[in-house]
Formats: C-alpha cells, sequence, structure tokens
C-alpha cells in the first residue's frame, strides 16, 4: 500500500467518522423530538430555532462538565471504558457499504468483523460498571454481561441464515446478493431474532437492563460524569447506528433502491426509519427484567435462529 | 460492607471451590424510584434479595406533635402536606373526623361536592400512581398521558380554590368556597371523557406481554396476610378482601349514589394495578350522579362556635365578630372531651385520625394513622426472594407517599 492510498484511506475515515460524529449528536435531537411527540409534548424548543441548536449545547455542556473520578476507581480501567465503547462502535463503521463500491474497508468477513466488535463494545459496559467499584454501576455491569451471553449466540445464528443466502460474508456481496429480493422477505425469522437482538445489543428499550434508570439509577454510568458519560452516550447512539446500518444491509437490500434517488440517499433512509423504529418502541413498551431477557434468548430465540439456520440450509441444498 | 455469612459452593457438592458473598446494597434515600426518601437496605444474592429492610423517617416533620401546640381550625393546612399527591381528601378525612368530635352536621351540598372533589382527588393520585408505576417498569409514555390529564383535574382544583396541590378546600363544617354551574359543566365534560383516556392507558400495557411478565405473580400477598399486615385501600382489595371504608363506615354521600367495590383476586403487582384501574371507572360513576343530583343550598354547617363566619358577618354582625376573634386567636372552647378514631378511604387506603381532646382549642393528642406506613412496613415480605427489578415494581403497586409515611 503506497502512501497516498494510506493518506486517502485516512481522509476517507476522517470524514466519515466527523458525520457520523454529527448525526450521533443529531440523533439524540432526533430522538428526543420524535419521543416528545409521542407524547403529547414539544421536545426541545429553546436552543436554536425548534432546538435546532441543543445538540451543540449538550456537546458543550458534556466537554467542559467537571470529569469526576470516584478516589476508590480502578482508575486505568475507568479512564479506558468508555474509549473501548466509542471505537468499537466507530471501528465498525469501516465496513458499511454506503453506496455501490464504497466501503472504507471492503473485508471478505465483513459480518464476523462487526459481530467481534459489538461483543468487545460490551467490555466498556462490563469494565465501566466493573472500574467504577460503585454497586449499582456493578449491578449494571453484570447485567450486561449477563445480557450478551443470551443476545449475541441469537444473533450470530440469525446472521447464519443471510451468510447461506448469499454464499458471502462480505457486505456489499450481501447488497448485491438482494438485488430483487430483500432478505427481510426470505428471511423473516431471522430477521426478528437480529432486530431483538440489535435491540438487546446496544442496551436500548425494552432491552435497557444495564443502564435501567429507575433500577440501577444509572447503571454502568452511575459514576460517569462530563465527557466520558458523552462518551459512553455517543458509544451508544454510534452502536445504534451501526447495528441500523447492519440490519439495514443484512435485510433490507443496503443502498439499493428504484433510480430516482442516489443509493447513498436510500442507505440513510433506510437507516433513519430503522432508528425510527428505536425510538418508536422506547416511546411504547416497558423493560424486560434481566432473567427475563436469558430466558428468551435461550428459550426461544436460539431454537428459531437454529430451526432457520437448518430450514435454510435445507432449501439451499434442495 | 459486605455481609461476613459466606457460602462456599464446595459445601454443596464438595468439588467447586468458587466463594460468594452476599452484598449489602443502600437503595435510597435519593433514589429515582423509591418515590420519595425512602430508604431500603437490601442484602442481594445475585439480583435475589435475600433481605429487605425499609428505614423510614427522612421525611418526619413532626405534624402529629405540631398539631397538639395549633387548633383545630390551624392543624388543616397540616394535613396537605401528609399526602400531598391527594391533598383533598387528607383535608377531607381530617375536617370529617373534627367534624365527628364537634358533632357538627355539614349540609347536604356540602356532602355531594365533598364526595366530587374526594372522587376527583382519587383519580388525580391514581393518575400519578400510574404514571410513576408505568414510568419504574420503563414504560415512559404512560407516564406523560397520565400527566396529561391529571393536569386537567389540578386546573379544576385551581379554579376551585386557587391552589392546585396543597388545597386546603375543605373546611371544619364545609368548604371554603361553592362550586359554580360553570364549573361542575367542565367537570361533566372531563368526566364524560376520562374513560376513553383510561383506555388509552391500557392500549399501552394492559395486554403488553412485558408488562404482565413484569407484575404478574409478582410481590404476591395472601388476603389473610393482607389483613394481618393491616393493609387497606387498593392494596387490600388486589387480594381480594372486598373492604372499603367508603362502603364500611360510610361518610359523605358514599351510601346515596350506586357504586361497587374493586377487588382482584391473586393478590399481585397486576392486580393491584387492575384494581385501581377499575376504580377509574367507579369514580367516575360517583362523580355523575353526585352532579345529577347535587342540591342546592349552604355549604357552611350552623355552628357558630366551631365555623368561621362569611366576612361580610364579621364587619357588621357583633355576635359574628366575637366568635371570629375566639376561634381565630384560641380555636374552638366548646369542644367535647374524649377520644375519637375517624376513618376515611384515602386513595391509598385507610387514613385514620384519632383525636384526644382535653375540651380546649387544641387536640391534646392527634394520631394519624397513615395507610403508608403500614403498606412500607409490609414491603419485605412482598419483595423477598424476588429480584432488584420486582422491588421497584413492588413499591410501585403500594402506592406509597413518604410524606404521609414519616408525617
Amino acid at each position: 500500500m503506497s502512501a497516498a492510498e494510506m493518506i486517502g484511506i485516512f481522509i476517507e475515515t476522517l470524514i466519515v467518522v466527523s458525520i457520523l460524529m454529527l448525526h450521533v449528536s443529531y440523533v439524540v435531537y432526533f430522538e428526543r423530538k420524535v419521543i416528545g411527540h409521542m407524547q403529547c409534548r414539544m421536545g426541545p424548543m429553546r436552543v436554536g430555532w425548534h432546538g435546532l441548536l441543543q445538540p451543540i449545547a449538550d456537546a458543550i455542556k458534556l466537554f467542559f462538565k467537571e470529569d469526576i473520578i470516584p478516589s476508590q476507581a480502578d482508575k486505568p480501567i475507568f479512564y479506558v471504558a468508555p474509549l473501548i465503547g466509542v471505537l468499537a462502535a466507530l471501528g465498525s463503521v469501516a465496513v458499511i457499504p454506503m453506496w455501490e463500491g464504497f466501503s472504507i474497508a471492503n473485508l471478505n468477513i465483513g459480518i464476523l468483523y462487526i459481530l467481534a466488535l459489538s461483543s468487545v463494545g460490551s467490555y466498556a459496559v462490563i469494565l465501566g460498571g466493573w472500574a467504577s467499584n460503585s454497586k449499582y454501576s456493578f449491578l449494571g455491569g453484570l447485567r450486561s454481561a449477563a445480557q450478551v451471553i443470551s443476545y449475541e449466540i441469537a444473533m450470530g445464528l440469525s446472521l447464519v441464515g443471510v451468510m447461506l443466502m448469499s454464499g458471502s460474508a462480505n457486505l456489499s456481496d450481501i447488497v448485491h446478493a438482494q438485488a430483487g429480493h430483500w432478505f427481510i422477505f426470505t428471511q423473516p425469522v431471522a430477521f426478528f431474532v437480529f432486530v431483538i437482538a440489535i435491540f438487546a445489543e446496544t442496551n436500548r428499550v425494552p432491552f435497557d437492563m444495564p443502564e435501567a434508570e429507575t433500577e440501577l439509577v444509572a447503571g454502568y454510568a452511575t459514576e460517569y460524569s462530563g465527557i466520558r458519560f458523552g462518551l459512553f452516550f455517543m458509544a451508544e447512539y454510534a452502536g445504534m447506528f451501526v447495528m441500523s446500518a447492519f440490519a439495514v444491509t443484512c435485510f433490507l437490500g443496503g443502498w439499493s433502491g428504484p433510480a430516482f434517488l442516489p443509493g447513498f440517499v436510500w442507505f440513510i433512509l433506510k437507516v433513519y426509519a430503522f432508528i425510527f423504529l428505536y425510538f418508536w418502541i422506547r416511546a411504547t413498551l416497558p423493560r424486560y427484567r434481566y432473567d427475563q431477557l436469558m430466558g428468551l434468548g435461550w428459550k426461544l430465540f436460539i431454537p428459531l435462529a437454529l430451526a432457520n439456520v437448518v430450514f435454510t440450509a435445507l432449501m439451499k441444498i434442495l | 460492607m459486605e455481609n461476613d455469612k459466606t457460602v462456599t459452593d464446595s459445601q454443596l457438592n464438595g468439588t467447586a471451590r468458587i466463594a460468594t458473598k452476599e452484598m449489602t446494597l443502600n437503595m435510597g434515600p435519593q433514589h429515582p424510584a423509591t418515590h420519595g426518601v425512602l430508604r431500603l437496605v437490601l442484602d442481594l444474592d445475585g439480583e435475589t434479595i435475600t433481605k429487605c429492610t425499609p428505614y423510614v423517617g427522612y421525611l418526619h416533620r413532626g405534624v402529629e406533635k405540631l398539631a397538639e401546640n395549633r387548633n383545630y381550625l390551624q392543624i388543616l393546612p397540616l394535613t396537605d402536606r401528609l399526602d400531598y399527591i391527594s391533598s383533598m381528601s387528607n383535608n377531607l378525612g381530617y375536617c370529617y373526623a373534627v367534624e365527628n368530635l364537634f358533632g357538627i352536621k355539614v349540609p347536604e351540598r356540602t356532602e355531594y361536592i365533598r364526595t366530587i372533589v374526594g372522587e376527583m382527588s382519587r383519580i388525580a393520585n391514581h393518575l400519578l400512581w400510574l404514571a410513576t408505576h408505568a414510568l419504574d417498569i420503563g414504560a415512559m409514555t404512560v407516564f406523560l398521558y397520565c400527566f396529561r390529564e391529571r393536569e386537567m383535574i389540578l386546573d379544576l382544583f385551581e379554579r376551585l380554590c386557587g391552589a392546585r396541590l396543597t388545597v386546603t378546600y375543605p373546611r371544619i363544617g364545609g368548604l371554603k368556597n361553592d362550586v359554580d354551574e360553570q364549573w361542575l359543566k367542565d367537570l361533566k365534560v372531563f368526566i364524560d371523557d376520562f374513560p376513553g383516556k383510561v383506555k388509552q392507558y391500557e392500549t399501552l400495557i394492559n395486554k403488553n406481554r412485558i408488562w404482565l411478565r413484569r407484575t404478574k405473580g409478582i410481590g404476591v400477598i395472601s388476603a389473610e396476610e393482607a389483613i394481618n399486615w393491616g393493609m387497606s385501600g387498593p392494596v387490600l382489595r388486589g387480594s381480594g378482601v372486598p373492604y372499603d371504608v367508603r362502603k364500611v363506615m360510610s361518610y359523605g354521600v358514599y351510601d346515596k349514589v350506586d357504586w361497587k367495590i374493586c377487588t382482584g383476586k391473586n393478590g399481585d403487582v397486576y392486580d393491584r394495578y387492575r384494581v385501581r384501574m377499575d376504580e377509574f371507572h367507579q369514580s367516575v360513576s360517583i362523580i355523575k350522579q353526585c352532579i345529577d343530583q347535587i342540591p342546592e343550598g349552604p355549604i357552611m354547617a350552623d355552628a357558630p362556635k366551631f365555623t368561621l363566619p362569611s366576612k361580610d358577618k364579621v364587619l357588621t354582625d357583633m355576635e359574628h365578630l366575637i366568635h371570629h376573634f375566639v376561634l381565630i386567636t384560641k380555636g374552638p372552647q366548646t369542644a367535647p372531651e374524649g377520644e375519637l378514631y375517624f376513618a376515611t378511604e384515602v386513595p391509598k387506603g385507610e387514613l385514620g385520625f384519632y383525636f384526644v381532646s382535653d375540651g380546649s382549642g387544641k387536640p391534646y393528642r392527634m394520631r394519624v394513622r397513615s395507610p403508608s406506613f403500614v403498606h412500607v412496613s409490609a414491603l419485605p415480605k412482598l419483595c423477598e426472594g424476588e429480584l432488584v427489578a420486582d422491588i421497584i415494581a413492588n413499591i410501585g403497586s403500594i402506592d406509597i407517599v413518604l410524606g404521609e409515611c414519616d408525617r
């Protein structure tokens, strides 16, 4: 790889990450507006026109807040935990094909790469909860660990169906394989399991047990303040973007769509529709108990996903 | 911090050597879901609660002691601060108790208005309960829907007496203001509209699988145990005991309107939720009947030794001026000596006032039997053996307010 190529990739990464960061702050605004209107409220209205500058005000506030570190905390891990979350989420963006022929790294094991990084992301929560040396954080971290082992297997298995259908683990190839028939129609069971798993993956309602503000105050993030808390926040929303993009790529035909709009616009529209689903669910559902999620994962989703794999494989052979 | 009680798995099967330890978690007094300043010390085995110890008293303001140094008229605003969510019901409970002590009979119109505002207060209280209970379990939207309707009741209260939360609307022997036709009309509009709103909340959670799994079979208490723990109100009725002070020892006009006691069967969080949801409809029905039947007439009892005269009479009439002066400076001077316990059904359960009167203008002793205090004491019974997440559901389902619990 020449120096010019390296610089090219570096610039590409820089652009994508900055756009993603801006997206992360505005998706919070989007969420507050959407949920606000669902709940007969207005959402943010004061900072800028209809609150449009609210995310910037929030970001400035978080940056300048005092960075409090509990005296009993395990400091190195406490420092590193939020970074792990952000890096894992941002790293996943690299393999997502945003339009025909564009992804920062066109890996041939894109699916595995994202699954691996999403597991690394949950270390942020577990380590953050552990390092804070607070009991609420500790319980939040443990819940996250319990959560990981219950949904990740089902999530991986649901994607096996997709890989069988497309014959590849490369995300661009998967999009190409969906020409004419999105996998949401040919793999509905896998899609169902996958969507529920990514809700658990991103710690969103109804699976926000590690955070569960009415039970564990703020769960793993209880002791975090200022920009470190902000990093967890960023990781969560970047994670939502990544997982939505992942779902769009694997099941909703990625960038494909009628030709009157460019591929990138279709991609973004689908991702935002998916993120809207996140908000919609958040405004509707109560929270699961963590043992119930484990039951759900092991007793329902893993058998379902396994059956789907067997069925898909049989169909493929026949 | 940690308990010394150590259990080793090796004692169980002789091979594994992993030692486990119980964790003590101090939940509260500052916690998002303990509904005020309740402090719970939980012994946790994993997330399973092995022991739960409630500590109360963080909101103790000495209401009972304060009452001994104030005359009967001055105590009324203190009762607002007991259960500030349904201050109207607390005021009513106090007024009924004092009127019974003094032997005052309030006019019929007043009885109707009191029943109406009492039931409005019940609706407002149950709305706030549903809002916070659902929010605790994670259903955020129910919270704001409920506040939307609660706001309307508070607006009606504001038009009635100028205050929204701590109303001090009833007076000993009557009411502060009379209601007007327009107010009753607006109330009717709200009441006609309200059952549809209840349906709206129910669509969000009533048959929601997550809600059912979080509430069914959680915090079970049998009818017998509930009685033994001294529970009352919706918590007791949720266990299937048809006990309601409004029926058993009727006051107001509850015996003149047609309504029924709502009960559950299993005594779990879900049944307590259902009881309160059904009570919305009963309250609506009671208010409707009261609006139809309400008679014309005075709103203050004719008892010049105990009730404040109207201002224009004070300014023109010597007798009334003297009564006014004595009542304000010394309190009622002809209170009978003796003891009295009078209970009313407030939204949270049975609120009782117990007076020892020595014949002076001040009670020698005032004791408040508050449902929240009794229910908090039963919390360990409800949640031991369950998970941390369930304790939140349990606290929500017994509907406590710490102002009333600690007094």
